[in-house]
């Protein structure tokens, strides 16, 4: 068995959100995406915001989807997603599979109350954030998940903050199933979607996507930089099932940050003539905590 | 069956006749008896439908628009700073053609906080693609909202029905309230067009360039023109099987011979015939156009009613704050500009923020337009409230 195919075995492929869509070359999100959808099925209907996964794949009219697709506002498609569920409980139809979803800045920053209010009512929906942490549909700004240090067209001198940690909120609204995944690991993220559908209630998916144009790597480095996401312990991968955390990844060789950062170009003011600046080891203090917290 | 009954309560009653599958509404003063019923009636298990408590207007509207767009009956209800946060989903709901009805109770807006009554709310997504009914009293209250899932339904435009807040919410009076099969036969199952299942994928909200945005525009403004005959229609329909006017485009009172006429929409209508009737009765001959259907607005029966008139005063209880008269703008639009005739149209802001409009108030303004018209004032301003750098 090649290499190739060892990594494919297993994983489903349907093209329901179908090629030829508009991404940049190497987007976490559009590979993300196919492989939620692929991974749900045809019986699934698919609530997006607004932002590149809806612009790249809605353009009337061309749509990508071979399922139904949903798109009304930027903060809504965790409320919208419940208005489709409850329409279908009335209406005695269904089971269907709904899973609303959207990038970072309408997950955390401004749709964080409509998808609150989708975890607490305890609707049967999954909600996927596809984590490329700033907005870049809008063309790289800041958003609650940009990382500390990072570069962004809005933090031109490194973000200053540390990244909301939206799992584990999620998590404490006491929803039965919370993940993190990356688009580098196809069967996990896979089967976690799968997983996530098999439970009755909200779900929250959390998927690191890397943005090619807004990290500053290149396009075939996307699956490689989220191994290094995950191997120095920036992104950690685990499931929160019923309240308690389990299948935490351990890292099987632990890589100090700097190889993460520095393949990104939002971070190479942080290496200004090959010298690391002090953020650096902050970051790695990120990395240390995540490590210690979640025993990776 | 006539009941005595608060305006709310027969609304929520009217609402759950029509059977809507799902319900969705954030509480705020005062649509919340409209919206508590309802609970209450889901809740004894009188109507079969899903009532979403949600976090927000804003997803109160996100939810009956993704319920809409899956094929069901979706009504909610809110007001004043409820309609603003709603906003954005407001001409949202429109642009994709989800006909779903929302009751306004119409409030003022901050600042400052005021939870009682004027139309500023509705006024302020008057340009949204809805359809906007405005009530007189309780009766056409709960017969606008049978109307409505009809007319909705038959457009495919949302339409809102605007009832004065705590005017009539608030307030008690016999309402004749229809039997769940007399509605049952005037309105039919909804049959939607374009829904989300799997069974057959279609993408619903797709975005438009711009070689498509501006056609998206231009069918949603015909409809709403269009929707004009249906809104006829179904007022007619409605006079005919439950035997009493309600809606429609506009209503007189005592117009036609009138030397005066008096333009206005909404609860204080009321105390406008009254006047009308004191006024006839001292020799003057005043009359009333009412507006019902606010959006769209019936230019040609406004035409039709106000041809022959010279002397037109509006009363509204909504600004366009640096411009004047919203209402009034409608109104005098309404007129050809070819048309040579000379006439005086008054226009006044009453009311707003609760201030009661009283007899008086409107005969003050009856005078003063029977001695010169009126380009914009304000009826019932305290001025003593005003400093002198701020009049």
């Amino acid at each position: 068995m090649t290499e190739k195919s060892r990594y494919l075995e297993g994983v489903e492929k349907k093209d329901l959100f179908a090629h030829g869509h508009r991404a940049c070359g190497g987007c976490g999100q559009a590979l993300a995406a196919r492989l939620v959808h692929d991974a749900a099925g045809e019986n699934t209907i698919a609530c997006v915001a607004t932002g590149c996964l809806e612009v790249f794949s809605s353009p009337y009219p061309d749509p990508s989807w071979r399922i139904p697709f949903l798109h009304s506002l930027f903060e809504n498609s965790a409320a919208v997603a419940s208005g489709v569920e409850a329409a279908y409980k009335a209406l005695g139809k269904g089971p269907v599979n709904i899973i609303a979803q959207g990038g970072d800045g309408s997950t955390a920053d401004i749709g964080f109350q409509s998808i609150s209010g989708m975890f607490e009512r305890g609707h049967n929906v999954l909600y996927v954030c596809y984590d490329n942490e700033a907005y870049m549909n809008t063309g790289v700004q800041r958003s609650s998940f940009t990382p500390y240090g990072a570069r962004t067209t809005t933090t031109p001198t490194g973000n200053r903050t540390r990244k909301k940690n939206l799992p584990m909120i999620a998590a404490d609204h006491g929803i039965p199933y919370v993940a993190t995944a990356t688009v580098d690991d196809f069967r996990d993220l896979q089967q976690k979607v799968k997983k996530a559908l098999s439970i009755e209630g909200p779900k929250y998916i959390h998927i690191l996507a890397p943005c090619p144009l807004g990290w500053g790597h290149h396009g075939e480095l996307t699956v490689q930089v989220c191994r290094l996401a995950k191997d120095t312990g920036l992104f950690p991968i685990f499931e929160i099932v019923d309240g308690k955390l389990t299948n935490v990844r351990k890292i099987p060789v632990k890589v100090p940050v700097e190889e993460y950062l520095k393949l990104q170009g939002r971070f190479k003011h942080l290496f200004k003539r090959g010298v690391p600046a002090k953020e650096v080891a902050e970051i790695q203090e990120i990395a240390n905590e995540n490590i210690e917290r979640f025993n990776l | 069956m006539l009941k005595q009954i608060e305006g709310s309560h027969a609304v929520a009653e009217v609402v759950s006749y029509c059977r809507p599958n799902v319900i969705s509404a954030y509480p705020i003063t005062p649509q919340t008896h409209i919206v508590e019923e309802l609970a209450s009636i889901v809740g004894r298990g009188d109507l079969d439908a899903e009532f979403v408590n949600v976090e927000s207007e804003f997803s109160a509207a996100s939810v009956v628009l993704g319920a809409s767009a899956a094929g069901a009956r979706a009504y909610t209800a809110t007001t004043s700073q409820g309609l603003m946060l709603m906003s954005e989903v407001i001409y949202c709901i429109a642009g994709m053609r989800l006909p779903i009805v929302l009751t306004c109770a119409n409030r003022a807006i901050s600042a400052p906080l005021s939870i009682w009554n004027d139309q500023q709310d509705s006024m302020a997504v008057r340009d949204a693609g809805w359809i906007q009914l405005h009530a007189e009293d309780n009766q056409e209250a709960s017969d606008l909202h049978i109307q409505a899932f009809k007319i909705a339904e038959q457009t495919f435009l949302p339409t809102m029905v605007c009832m004065d807040g705590f005017i009539l919410t608030h307030a008690f009076e016999p309402v004749d309230i229809p039997e769940q099969k007399e509605v049952d036969a005037f309105l039919p199952a909804f049959k939607p067009k374009h829904i989300v299942d799997p069974r057959w994928p279609r993408g619903i909200g797709l975005f438009a360039d711009p070689r498509f945005y501006m056609e998206t525009r231009y069918i949603l403004h015909r409809a709403l023109e269009k929707s004009q005959e249906v809104i006829k229609e179904v007022s007619a329909d409605f006079a005919k099987v439950f035997g009493r006017e309600s809606g429609g485009f506009i209503k007189t009172y005592k117009l036609k011979e009138a030397d005066l006429v008096i333009v206005s929409m909404g609860s204080v209508v009321g105390t406008i015939k009254e006047l009308i009737d004191k006024l006839e009765e001292e020799g003057k001959k005043v009359g009333l156009l009412q507006i019902c259907s606010y959006r769209p607005f019936p230019r040609k029966e406004v035409y039709n009613a106000l041809k022959d008139k010279t002397n037109i005063t509006v009363l509204e209880k909504c600004i366009s704050l640096g411009r004047g008269g919203i209402l009034a703008s409608d109104i005098r639009w309404s007129f050809p500009r070819a048309e040579k005739k000379e006439r005086n149209i008054s226009s006044f802001v009453a009311g707003l923020g609760g201030r009661n409009i009283s007899i008086d108030d409107l005969r003050y303004m009856v005078e003063k337009v029977e001695k010169e018209p009126v380009e914009f004032g304000f009826l019932g301003l305290r001025k003593e409230l005003i400093a002198e750098k701020d009049m």
